[in-house]
């Protein structure tokens, strides 16, 4: 049989579904279960690499590697239909690349019942997958929450010592988020002319032929700003997120927070800007006042007094989102495209400083940053990749942050000189808990409480098991530092085309 | 003289006959009712544990035929001289009916082992009970629809207080009886005043009356503002909304729910409720759409109420079978507003509240399933905390119970969250925007208690998982083949609606 490139769309979700349809028995001898899984992780991520090295040079706005079946609703204008263009090529590829190396972390750990650990690992992955491929929003929605219905459970069965509320937490929150985007997506498809195909291509058509008037423009997003952004830690929705994380094992963690996270903001720049302009328009300065006085200050005030490393890195991560949606409430291109450089960034880094920090974990016994001290001299390179990876999160150049953060700022000058000047010294936040978190693991003296740790169970560097994973996140980061060319490309060609569609139709640009 | 004028009679009696053919399901099912009376006397006492196998057969064979046979009554929609009328959705009601008899039937087999009660004439009432239910969502005529209902409601009346060692199956037949009675009276009442309201029309020397569904729509559209008629509408509204449990009269059910025996909790969670939703979808928007007005409004503040209150009920509720029961109510409440939407919204909220229904009947029955296992002799007594270490003891059946509690709870990709879907699709065209927050609401609480009952068979770390006494619970029945298979297709046919309806989906647009 002939293997088109849209082919290899489907087979990038259903890969991993049979590896943990195979290995959820736990029937299959350990070694050949994990050899199955690692295969599962590696699959998707081949073919996002291999997809977008194929990817069409100037294809402006349409989507690529079309794939589509009708699973039953077709009568109602719903059926499953994949495809990437230039927004969601780099968001598959970095949930292809997280996705193999939290996997990858997680076939080296000594979680308990590793064969089911894995197996939803593999369905989240999936999920994951399906989020950034689908171009009807109905299934963009089902895969996000298959993605999401794991997280649940890892946190609850395999999290930390308030595993048991924190996922009580996470989930009443994230489904309140799903909820209100779930009315919102409904609104749109009843509104955007019900019973119509519901996807991404024929509703952006439609909307731009028959626009919604400005008051349901204006509700529409509202509920989809607030659900999707409860979806994505949005300030003052954001309490989930550092508790979740800080509770969650760490590759849960690396998989939501890296990738599953990014889907609130995908769909914002996929589906509310450029269907309801207007709604957007309307919002623009809430939600960046919201992103910058919460998400930024507040939240970052709140990293820099925290002293548990992972709960930290969690906050962080919360804080990086007020980044994303300053970039967002510009709705310029320049504005979109960094947002999604730095999503793309923040995926790798932050997943790179969970997985670390399990590292460290495992080296110490304890989260607590006053409890540590000295370790670099006993694990040098664990202690390089943190610093590194410090450095990508705080935003240095030559790492792909850098890029996403400098765009972003650029293009919310023009938006609001004030918003701006507050958010750039939000850098100087994570400046210093960032460097501050690298100081007292690493360096300085140990501690006695450390000590006495370490003379039980003196610390070994950092394992291949474990050096593999973040090998890959980290060269991504740097690849990406130096050559943002290769994402910024394609986004260009989709972004140029979306935001300008706003005032002139650019109907053969659609691929049909 | 030919001989059909000679003797019309005759004539009528001949063509009458093929009538029988429409009903052959209810009839076989009568027959193997009584079949199973005949081999409980015949049959020696050692081969009496076969009885349930040959109900249990004999329904499947009738399913099958059922199936096989779906189109023909549709030659001939209305037989019986008017009594039935034979629509798509009351065939694919007949199906759920044979289906949850089935499933009840399978539960039965464990449970009553648990108990030394009777076993045989559990399977008959529920085959009799099955075939008037099958009846009822065909009905055409209110004598025909009281006297079905009236059978499915004697028939709950014995099933609900069937543990008769148990005091609190016999408070909860007390209770089901009198409220159950109060109901019927209202209901009764209703009818009789459409009746009166209509009076009789005489054409042709054929006597025309109120309790025959065309004739009372006709006089109701041609009178859409009749007081008398209006106040028979409100007293049957009122007699169904005691089957569907929607407040106010949603007051039996935690406590008929925990006394019945957990087959007959599934049964009247399942199939009572939707028997009640057939009917009530038939009544307002076939018999009674000229009173809309009246009704839409009614049904909307019902359905408000109902979903506040089964969902906050519920929340609070530690014994697994009166949460079941109080989110069975929030339930009802998403399907009010299905079938409000289809007064504007006909062919989308149609199948909306049909595969609503199926979606629910999938995931009760799985959890069900798994609340036999966990039960112990104590029909009653089945607490959130015995399910502490399910996952680690059972996987099998704690899988099971997150499916179906998920699809419950309408969590994505489940049937349960694409019945609300649709649900919710079907009321945002229809413009009920503040009944939609109002299920939003509910949705947002209702993973509060799902999500605990989850919690308490995943996470809790059971400490002496082997010693079931050392912590109090029952201990847990091992799974037989028959229901192990049954809970593996009710668990995959859930996972498969939620994400591949078929020809099933094409079906939802279907009047």
């Amino acid at each position: 049989m002939h293997l088109s490139s849209a082919d290899l769309l489907p087979l990038s979700i259903a890969l991993p579904l049979v590896a943990a349809l195979v290995v959820a028995p736990g029937r299959l001898p350990a070694a050949l279960s994990k050899l199955v899984a690692a295969a599962g992780f590696a699959a998707p991520a081949v073919i996002a690499l291999w997809l977008w090295s194929r990817f069409p040079a100037g294809f402006a706005g349409g989507y690529p590697f079309n794939w589509s079946h009708d699973t039953g609703l077709g009568k109602l204008g719903i059926q499953l239909t994949l495809g990437l263009n230039g927004v969601s090529l780099p968001l598959f590829v970095m949930a292809g690349l997280v996705g193999l190396a939290a996997g990858l972390y997680a076939l080296q750990s000594k979680a308990e019942r590793l064969h089911l650990y894995l197996a939803l690992l593999l369905v989240m992955q999936a999920g994951l997958m399906g989020v950034f491929a689908s171009v009807d929003v109905f299934f963009l929605y089902i895969f996000h929450e298959l993605a999401l219905i794991p997280t649940f459970i890892m946190v609850g069965v395999w999290g930390g010592r308030d595993r048991s509320y924190a996922a009580m937490k996470m989930t009443i929150y994230l489904t309140v988020g799903a909820m209100l985007s779930l009315i919102g997506l409904i609104a749109l498809y009843v509104k955007g002319g019900a019973g119509g195909p519901f996807d991404l291509i024929h509703l952006r058509t439609a909307l731009l032929a028959h626009p919604l008037g400005v008051v349901w423009q204006k509700n529409i997003f509202g509920l989809l700003m607030f659900g999707f952004g409860t979806l994505v830690s949005l300030w003052p929705l954001h309490t989930w997120a550092p508790l979740g994380y800080g509770q969650a094992p760490s590759s849960a963690a690396m998989l939501h927070a890296g990738v599953l996270k990014k889907f609130g903001l995908y769909a914002l720049i996929q589906i509310a800007l450029p269907l309801l302009p207007l709604g957007a328009l309307a919002w623009a300065k809430p939600l960046a006042v919201l992103a910058v006085v919460g998400n930024i200050l507040l939240v970052g005030l709140i990293t820099v007094a925290q002293r548990d490393l992972k709960q930290l890195v969690g906050y962080s991560s919360v804080m990086h989102m007020g980044y994303a949606f300053l970039g967002l409430a510009c709705g310029t291109a320049a504005g979109l495209g960094g947002v999604v450089l730095l999503m793309v960034a923040h995926g790798l880094s932050v997943a790179l400083l969970f997985l670390l920090s399990t590292s460290i974990h495992r080296r110490t016994q304890t989260f607590d940053l006053d409890a540590m001290g000295g370790l670099a001299r006993r694990t040098p390179v664990l202690a390089a990749f943190f610093v590194a990876a410090t450095f990508a999160s705080i935003g240095l150049p030559g790492f792909a942050n850098f890029w996403g953060e400098l765009t972003i700022f650029i293009a919310a000058w023009n938006f609001s000189p004030l918003l701006t000047a507050i958010a750039v010294a939000g850098v100087v936040l994570s400046a210093i808990y960032g460097l501050r978190a690298a100081a007292k693991v690493f360096f300085g003296p140990e501690t006695e409480e450390l000590a006495a740790v370490t003379a039980a169970q003196p610390p070994a560097d950092l394992a291949w098991g474990e050096r593999l994973p973040a090998l890959i996140l980290l060269m991504a980061l740097l690849f990406l530092g130096f050559w943002p060319r290769a994402l910024s490309d394609p986004l260009n060609s989709a972004l140029g085309a979306a935001p300008a569609s706003a005032s002139a139709p650019s109907a053969p640009a659609v691929a049909q | 003289m030919t001989f059909a004028a000679m003797n019309p009679a005759l004539l009528r009696f001949v063509s009458d006959s093929n009538d029988w053919n429409a009903i052959m399901p209810e009839l076989l099912l009568g027959c193997l009712a009584l079949f199973l009376l005949v081999l409980e006397i015949a049959l020696p006492k050692k081969q009496h544990a076969l009885i349930p196998g040959v109900a249990i057969l004999g329904q499947l064979a009738v399913l099958l035929g059922l199936l096989i046979n779906f189109n023909v009554v549709f030659e001939h929609p209305v037989t019986f001289g008017g009594l039935l009328y034979h629509s798509h959705s009351g065939q694919l009601m007949r199906i759920f009916f044979l289906l949850s008899s089935v499933l009840v039937s399978l539960l039965g087999t464990i449970a009553l082992a648990k108990q030394r009660m009777p076993r045989i004439e559990f399977f008959h009432i529920v085959l009799v009970v099955t075939a008037a239910l099958m009846l009822l969502v065909q009905s055409f005529n209110f004598v025909m629809l009281f006297v079905a209902l009236e059978t499915v409601t004697v028939g709950f009346y014995i099933l609900v207080s069937y543990t008769r060692t148990n005091p609190l199956s016999l408070e909860a037949g007390l209770k089901y009886l009198i409220l159950g009675a109060l109901s019927s009276a209202l209901l009764l009442f209703g009818i009789v005043l459409l009746y009166g309201a209509v009076g009789r029309v005489e054409i042709e020397g054929i006597v025309h009356t109120g309790f025959e569904f065309p004739t009372l729509q006709e006089f109701l559209a041609s009178h859409p503002h009749n007081f008398l008629a209006g106040a028979g509408i409100v007293l049957v509204l009122a007699g169904v909304a005691f089957k569907i449990g929607a407040v106010p009269f949603q007051i039996w059910i935690p406590d008929v729910y925990q006394g019945a025996p957990t087959p007959v909790t599934a049964f009247l969670a399942v199939s009572s409720k939707a028997a009640g939703f057939a009917v009530l979808f038939l009544l307002v928007h076939r018999v009674f759409p000229a009173y809309l007005w009246l009704t839409l409004p009614i049904l909307g503040v019902m359905a408000a109420a109902t979903i506040i209150f089964g969902n906050l009920a519920a929340l609070t509720q530690q014994n697994v079978k009166r949460l079941i029961g109080l989110s069975g109510v929030s339930h009802a409440g998403y399907l009010l507003i299905g079938v409000i939407a289809a007064a504007t919204e006909p062919s989308l909220a149609t199948g909306a509240v049909i595969f609503y229904l199926f979606a629910y009947l999938l995931a009760s029955f799985a959890v069900f399933g798994v609340m036999t296992h966990v039960a112990g002799p104590d029909d009653s007594d089945q607490e959130l905390t015995h399910y502490a270490g399910l996952a680690r003891t059972h996987p099998f059946l704690a899988t099971v119970l997150a499916v179906g509690l998920g699809s419950l709870a309408g969590i994505p990709p489940l049937a349960g969250f694409m019945g609300k879907l649709f649900i919710f699709i079907a009321a945002f065209q229809a413009g009920l925007y503040w009944l939609l927050a109002v299920a939003i609401f509910g949705v947002v609480i209702s993973i509060y208690y799902y999500f605990g009952w989850i919690r308490a068979a995943f996470f809790e770390s059971g400490v002496e998982l082997d010693a079931p006494a050392a912590l109090g619970r029952p201990a847990r029945t091992p799974l037989g083949l028959m229901v192990g298979v049954a809970l593996v297709m009710l668990t995959l046919a859930t996972v498969l609606l939620g994400v591949y309806q078929g020809s099933l989906g094409s079906m939802l647009s279907l009047h």
